[in-house]
């Protein structure tokens, strides 16, 4: 997934837990990058039609920008349930957040062949947990 | 969590490998499915040759990769297991036609080769001592990645001459 699907998941993601646009400090915190690189990738998703951006307020995703966020929201719900179902990962989200990066979304349509996603998917994805909401970490 | 495409440690590079491998099983279990599920009037030679090939190449790239994640102490992929999801799944996700058939397959291929490609990118990104040798790892890669991309090129002739 590329840096600029991970920042419209974050965009898309932080708006709907403050309902309302999401601030370069609450993506600079998720992204773990500086407010100047949060800025400049926003300018450059304004630029392309993606995201809108309001001066004090924030960014929204527009509704493309939308389509994409879903859709690397589901890439990333593919790779936490093949790590979990299929590679017995323990771990499976700290390894799908490593890997979302390098996996490209015709990667996780491919995976998403061998594993039983929910239909509703990604609705159900757990915003503020940045997670699947239905698969739980065992415990020890 | 990281936005760099690059690939961070060892373990991580064992994963990505055993990603490559269930994509190469995947395409492997399918095209020997497509070639069972074609009827008896479709199974014209050039199709018959393309489908045995995929599954050739396939398992040869598993081997090539199962080595290096072998050498990098990783735990080996569940193909068995994998062979059989891909079963499971195929009922629901089996292409209905002929044309269906070659287009998966192609989909198959380029979606292996956008893999690998990706793969050495993040491996050349990448400043970290693997446990295996990187000239041998990219060098591996770069050849699977070849081999995808003459199957892409394959499927797309066979599908052009219909």
């Amino acid at each position: 997934m590329n840096t600029a699907d991970q920042y419209l998941k974050a965009i898309y993601l932080v708006q709907q837990i403050e309902a309302g646009p999401a601030s370069t400090g609450q993506l600079a915190d998720r992204l773990e990058v500086s407010p100047a690189s949060v800025n400049e990738m926003i300018g450059k998703l304004e630029e392309r039609g993606l995201v809108e951006h309001e001066k004090y307020k924030g960014a929204s995703v527009t509704r493309e920008g939308e389509r994409r966020a879903t859709d690397a929201i589901q890439t990333y719900c593919v790779l936490e349930r093949f790590l979990r179902n299929v590679l017995d990962v323990d771990d499976f989200r700290a390894e799908a957040r490593q890997l979302e990066p390098v996996i490209d979304d015709t990667v996780a349509d491919r995976l998403d062949m061998i594993i039983d996603r929910e239909p509703d998917c990604p609705d159900c994805f757990d915003a503020e947990a940045d997670a699947c909401g239905l698969l739980e970490i065992e415990s020890d | 969590m990281s936005l760099a495409a690059r690939v961070e440690s060892d373990a991580q590079l064992a994963r990505l490998l055993q990603i490559g491998v269930v994509l190469e099983e995947v395409v492997e279990v399918r095209a020997h499915r497509h070639y069972q599920s074609l009827p008896a009037a479709e199974r014209a030679d050039a199709v018959e040759d393309l489908l045995d090939e995929a599954v050739e190449e396939s398992a040869e790239h598993r081997r090539r990769l199962e080595s290096i994640i072998d050498a990098l102490d990783a735990e080996e992929v569940p193909v068995e297991q994998i062979e059989s999801l891909v079963g499971e799944q195929y009922a629901s996700t089996r292409p209905e036609n002929f044309d269906g058939v070659l287009y998966d397959q192609l989909h198959g291929e380029e979606t292996a080769y956008k893999f690998y490609d990706d793969l050495i990118t993040a491996v050349e990104e990448s400043d970290v001592e693997f446990g295996v040798d990187r000239a041998h790892l990219l060098e591996t890669l770069r050849e699977i990645r070849e081999a995808e991309a003459a199957g892409v090129e394959a499927v797309a002739k066979l599908m052009e001459e219909r």
